[in-house]
């Protein structure tokens, strides 16, 4: 397409949706006789449901499941999840099988408005029909629950839905899954997941200044509500490289001995991937583990240094705050800390979730098992946070020293605030 | 050698700098109403204040205390003049062993310091990290709602889990 054709299509694209035409679809009347599913529908839904973590973003905290209202924070500013339950006023209860299925394949609403793409529709256009029917069967099973949502608080131009239709246009690519016939069923079963309904893309890929994920880099890693979401391709960082193995238990139990423990964001994602089908965890890994640019080759030698000042403050820190579990954990009861020379939070390009970690801790869902940690932002400053994490680079891996220790910290501060 | 301002009054302490804030208190300072219960910072005996924020003194090393302000449940009042907050957990009889007493008394008062009138919900999410063995937390809501500004008792209630939210 040349250069005047695409700007008539954005808009002309525009204009039509900007109009209200842009989809030209009736919305549906309330369904007259109750719609049935068969219960092996229903459950093959559940599965899938659990694979794409529908219920992360669409549960607030302590609400009902599914029925929307989490606020999730973009850098356009925050989104709030809508209601999947099948209340017909405020969830999706008058929603056919079709309208839902739209939602997934081209991010349009029953009645036409666009959605952002905060749900990640980019990945759901993979998706077979097949599977939609089976989860549209799961959600519309679930209790109803009324519940609207707050309005989003987005920024201008963000806030003016319409003009989504020229996101679309630049970076939605729709259509489903298409498998590779050199690789194996496992394999393709793998990239189906991953590339669709799991959208692992949606966190790992780096996006570019629009908010689209960055398609000639992918996996290369990118950033999940204040987390950075490590790398899952050769430019992983990992002191021990990921193997298919490795991704299998890190997926299916939320640790794996050589690579720590599933953190933050990804916390969730693990717990929902141990209630799927064993075989679909499998597949997940082995795509991961050997598409073609996914981690193979041994992190890169170490760096001759010298350490900061800084640094040796942070060792003394370390020594008072953080060495009774981290050094001598034998003595210790329950789950054992990783050894932190292996975490990717020592080892990413960036400090943050080594901050975050130091800052917040890690805290299991109230009655469930799992890490503990305290997090220490009242026992330490600012100050004593930035130079511990400095010595726990230093220290625990051979990488370069962050230069952006104490700005990223602000930056968490800052975005805490919002 | 090294000062900590505790409770108003510094104090030059002879101790390693990893030494934790919580054996400082009870073994140089003898201030013994925190108590070591995991040593791990998991069950907030051991929690005083520290600048105005609720810490686990146990994990809390003397080092990274200097020029910081300290508050521990001495300073809040003694068993013959006890302070708002304790005395209103004496009076909703909020202890059974009292082990755990001195630490959720110091981590309700930092709530309170920075909102003096805290929903339930709020109060909860925040008295999280303090363990109870007895199972006195129905009490210890109650002495943190007592202790709380009367008006903003009213607007909690309506605003508990369960009532539409």
């Amino acid at each position: 397409m040349n250069g005047r054709l695409a700007t008539q299509a954005v808009i002309a694209t525009l204009l039509s949706a900007c109009a209200g035409i842009g989809a030209p679809r009736t919305p549906h009347a309330a369904p007259g006789a109750p719609v049935t599913f068969e219960r092996a529908e229903v459950v093959r839904g559940a599965a899938l449901a659990a694979l794409g973590n529908c219920r992360t973003c669409h549960t607030a905290e302590g609400a009902a499941a599914y029925a929307g209202g989490r606020a999730l924070s973009t850098p356009f500013g925050t989104i709030y999840s809508t209601n999947l339950t099948p209340d017909p006023e405020t969830g999706i209860g008058r929603w056919s099988v079709d309208d839902f299925r739209r939602a997934l394949h081209e991010g349009l609403s029953r009645r036409g408005r666009q959605l952002y793409p905060a749900f990640p529709y980019d990945h759901f256009t993979r998706v077979t029909d097949d599977d939609v029917a089976a989860l549209y069967a799961f959600v519309m099973t679930r209790e109803p629950v009324r519940a609207r949502r707050p309005p989003n608080r987005l920024m201008f131009p963000a806030n003016v839905r319409p003009l989504l239709a020229v996101w679309k246009w630049l970076y939605f690519e729709p259509g489903r899954f298409v498998a590779h016939p050199d690789r194996s069923a496992e394999w393709n079963r793998g990239a189906y997941l991953v590339e669709g309904l799991a959208h692992c893309g949606a966190c790992h890929t780096p996006r570019n200044a629009a908010g689209a994920e960055k398609k000639d880099e992918p996996f290369a890693g990118g950033e999940a509500e204040g987390w950075h979401a490590p790398a899952l391709s050769s430019a992983s960082r990992a002191p021990v490289p990921w193997t298919t193995q490795a991704l299998y238990a890190y997926l299916r139990t939320g640790f794996d001995a050589e690579h720590g423990l599933a953190a933050g964001p990804m916390a969730p994602v693990a717990e929902s991937l141990a209630t799927v089908p064993d075989a679909d965890v499998r597949a997940i890994a082995t795509y991961l583990g050997e598409r073609d640019g996914a981690p193979r080759a041994p992190a890169e030698a170490a760096a001759d240094r010298v350490a900061s000042a800084d640094e040796a403050a942070g060792g003394i820190v370390f020594a008072g705050a953080c060495a009774t579990c981290h050094h001598s954990s034998d003595a210790l009861p329950g789950v054992k800390p990783v050894p932190l020379a292996i975490t990717s939070s020592v080892n990413d390009p960036t400090p943050r979730n080594a901050l975050r970690i130091v800052s917040e801790g890690l805290h299991p869902d109230s009655g469930e098992a799992g890490a503990r940690m305290p997090g220490f932002a009242g026992e330490l400053t600012d100050a004593q946070i930035v130079a511990v994490v400095q010595y726990l680079r230093a220290h625990f891996s051979d990488r370069p020293p962050w230069n952006d220790v104490d700005e990223t910290l602000r930056r968490i501060r800052k975005e805490d605030e919002r | 050698m090294m000062d900590l301002r505790v409770n108003g009054t510094v104090y030059a302490v002879d101790a390693d700098p990893d030494t934790p804030l919580l054996y400082v208190l009870r073994d140089h300072l003898g201030l013994d109403g925190a108590k070591f219960g995991c040593g791990l910072g998991q069950c907030g005996a051991c929690t005083v204040i520290v600048d105005g924020k609720a810490i686990f003194s146990c994990i809390t090393p003397i080092s990274v205390l200097g020029g910081r302000t300290i508050r521990t449940i001495e300073g809040l009042g003694s068993a013959d003049n006890p302070g708002p907050l304790q005395r209103a957990f004496i009076d909703e009889q909020a202890a059974q062993c009292g082990y755990c007493i001195a630490g959720m008394i110091m981590r309700a008062q930092a709530l309170l310091d920075a909102n003096p009138s805290p929903s339930d919900a709020e109060i909860r999410r925040h008295m999280m990290p303090n363990l109870c063995r007895c199972g006195t937390h129905m009490r210890i809501l109650r002495a943190v709602h007592r202790a709380a500004k009367p008006a903003a008792n009213a607007a909690a209630d309506a605003r508990k889990p369960g009532s539409g939210a």
